[in-house]
């Protein structure tokens, strides 16, 4: 299968991605012959077998609800580009 | 004192041979002098480094006898490390500083291992060759034209080099096993759910581990015993015990039952390396193993399944990088959403973006059910396949890889030439099994592994045998030859 210049930039965008115009079919080339590979699983016969989310046999493990963590939002906010009164600042989310 | 094992090393330290400072500031000496030229690292933190060993040193004098107390190690730039750069491998993270331990650093910080390093790796952990790190790819120490494969390349290729006595590495698909067959060490991937991925920057979360590259099995159950173990912080962490993986190293291979898989020995496993492979197994047999032969009928299907789990779960998991509250930030943006696309447009290499773009396209809508869902049942059969062999087998064995060390850039043209590295390894990442890759030989100078692999939290047993098998063969000490501008290093 041979996937579409617009189909590739429907996926970059999906993804967030910005992928130069130079390169978008060089990734929908790229992306086309791994899709075409993993078309091999078309083979397997698989009715009646349950999907695997999971190695091991395993449920969610629940806790109390407590509060077990203390408060280290300075410490974590070094690492961000911008910040202002606590708050992480991002461009304007609302018109 | 580089030749030595953690083991040795331990003794040595104990016994007042040398201190920790002598033997952290000796290695560290090699480490910034042969570090660059093979790229094995991101960062030295050889002053933190001096300041742990000569705790070390004053916990040792007051009674503290852990085998890891002192000896000097790397962490694969994967795991976080309090106040240290955290990268990845990655542009998007090369500003990282981060604000605490990963379980697995805590745990060997604890037992009073020493931090010389952080180790380059392929990009979060998506490659077999370490070409694909932001700091350019790292070299296979016995032939510095070759890759040392990856993703934990730079872990391994230290600890071949006599650089580090061991390092710690992940293995999503093969990225511990793989690279310590390219280079000639002993690399062991626990059962998943052994160790605890807490810190550990999620790759693939139903298939990522943490796990060791040392020169021995030894050195490897000794870091095990102190990475192993449940963790509250991880909700995938298994709540069993951790057995003393040292005290059954020794024991008795007579009547162990080792299948060997006929879709192991296929056309694409060169020659020479199937001879390797099956001299090793011949060890295992006058050892005391009874070799049968088995079957694992789905495992070519395993690539594809996969390449389609993984770069699934690496979409979802590589979302958090938006640069809003770490990591790098696009400069100019015109609204929210460019600021997300220039950001990760600008931080993540092409081979991250691929698997990106491959996990969104088969988690969309309309594709989930072919792809995804179709792709988990797959997993669902090779998983079963594996159980179905260890009704009448103790253990696999097998090569580790198809060939021996490639040359740099001589899959880099094609994704899929690449993945095909993972045939043999990728299986146990899927059916969450342990394994581990042992020296076996050479080919032309380089460097073959022998995989084994066992049923769920079996590490005792992959361990014992590959003890076992070092202690008659000697594959495990050789060390590359290494030249620095013509001079020899050794």
């Amino acid at each position: 299968m041979s996937l579409s210049r617009n189909e590739m930039q429907n996926i970059a965008h999906l993804a967030r991605l910005e992928i130069a115009e130079e390169e978008v079919t060089a990734f929908a080339d790229d992306l086309s012959r791994i899709i075409d590979f993993v078309e091999q699983l078309s083979q397997a016969s698989t009715d009646d077998v349950l999907p695997m989310a999971h190695p091991l046999d395993m449920a969610q493990r629940l806790r109390a609800d407590e509060v077990t963590e203390t408060d280290q939002h300075q410490k974590y906010q070094q690492n961000a580009s911008s910040v202002e009164e606590d708050l992480y600042l991002v461009p304007k989310v609302l018109e | 004192m580089h030749d030595k094992t953690i083991s040795e090393l331990s003794r040595s330290l104990r016994s007042g041979d040398f201190s920790s400072v002598e033997l952290t500031t000796h290695l560290l000496d090699r480490v910034e002098s042969l570090g660059p030229h093979l790229n094995a690292f991101v960062t030295v933190t050889g002053e933190l480094a001096l300041e742990q060993a000569r705790k070390a040193d004053q916990t040792r004098a007051a009674g503290d006898s852990g085998p890891l107390n002192g000896i000097p190690i790397a962490h694969k730039d994967l795991f976080c490390t309090d106040g240290v750069l955290t990268t990845c491998g990655s542009r998007i993270l090369d500003n990282f500083i981060s604000p605490y331990d990963a379980t697995v650093v805590g745990k060997l910080k604890k037992a009073g291992a020493v931090m010389l390093a952080k180790t380059n790796m392929d990009e979060f952990a998506m490659g077999s060759s370490n070409e694909n790190s932001c700091f350019g790819p790292v070299k296979n120490p016995w032939d510095e034209t070759r890759v040392p494969g990856g993703s934990s390349g730079g872990s391994a290729a230290a600890v071949a080099a006599r650089l580090l006595p061991g390092a710690t590495g992940t293995d999503t698909g093969g990225s511990i096993r793989q690279p310590a067959a390219l280079t000639g060490i002993t690399g062991l991937k626990p059962t998943y759910g052994r160790v605890s991925r807490y810190g550990m920057v999620a790759f693939a979360s139903s298939l990522d581990q943490a796990g060791t590259l040392t020169r021995s099995a030894e050195d490897a159950a000794i870091m095990l015993g102190t990475m192993a173990g449940f963790d509250p912080r991880d909700s995938t962490s298994a709540e069993k015990d951790v057995p003393d993986y040292r005290a059954t190293l020794e024991d008795n291979l007579d009547g162990l039952r080792i299948g060997v898989p006929t879709e192991f020995f296929d056309d694409g496993l060169m020659p020479a390396n199937k001879t390797a492979v099956e001299e090793a197994i011949r060890e295992l047999e006058k050892l005391g193993a009874k070799i049968s032969e088995i079957h694992l009928p789905n495992l070519g299907l395993s690539v594809p399944t996969y390449y389609v789990v993984a770069p699934a779960e690496c979409s979802s998991n590589l979302s958090r990088f938006d640069g809003v509250r770490f990591g790098h930030r696009a400069q100019e943006y015109d609204d929210l959403t460019d600021m997300y696309k220039k950001t990760r447009g600008q931080g993540f290499g092409a081979e991250v973006k691929r698997r990106i773009m491959t996990g969104t396209y088969v988690l969309s809508a309309g594709y989930y059910d072919a792809y995804y869902l179709k792709a988990q049942k797959v997993r669902q059969l090779i998983a079963a396949d594996y159980a179905e062999a260890f009704k009448s087998v103790d253990l696999i064995a097998g090569p580790t890889t198809p060939t021996p060390a490639f040359e740099l850039g001589a899959k880099t043209h094609d994704p899929i030439t690449m993945y095909l590295n993972d045939i043999y390894t990728i299986g146990a990442n899927l059916a969450g099994l342990p394994g581990m890759s042992v020296p076996c030989g050479f080919v032309d100078g380089l460097p073959v592994g022998l995989q084994i692999v066992g049923p769920h939290f079996c590490e005792a047993r992959l361990l014992n045998v590959a003890h076992r098998y070092q202690q008659v063969t000697d594959w495990h000490t050789r060390a590359p030859e290494m030249t620095v501008g013509g001079t020899p290093t050794a």
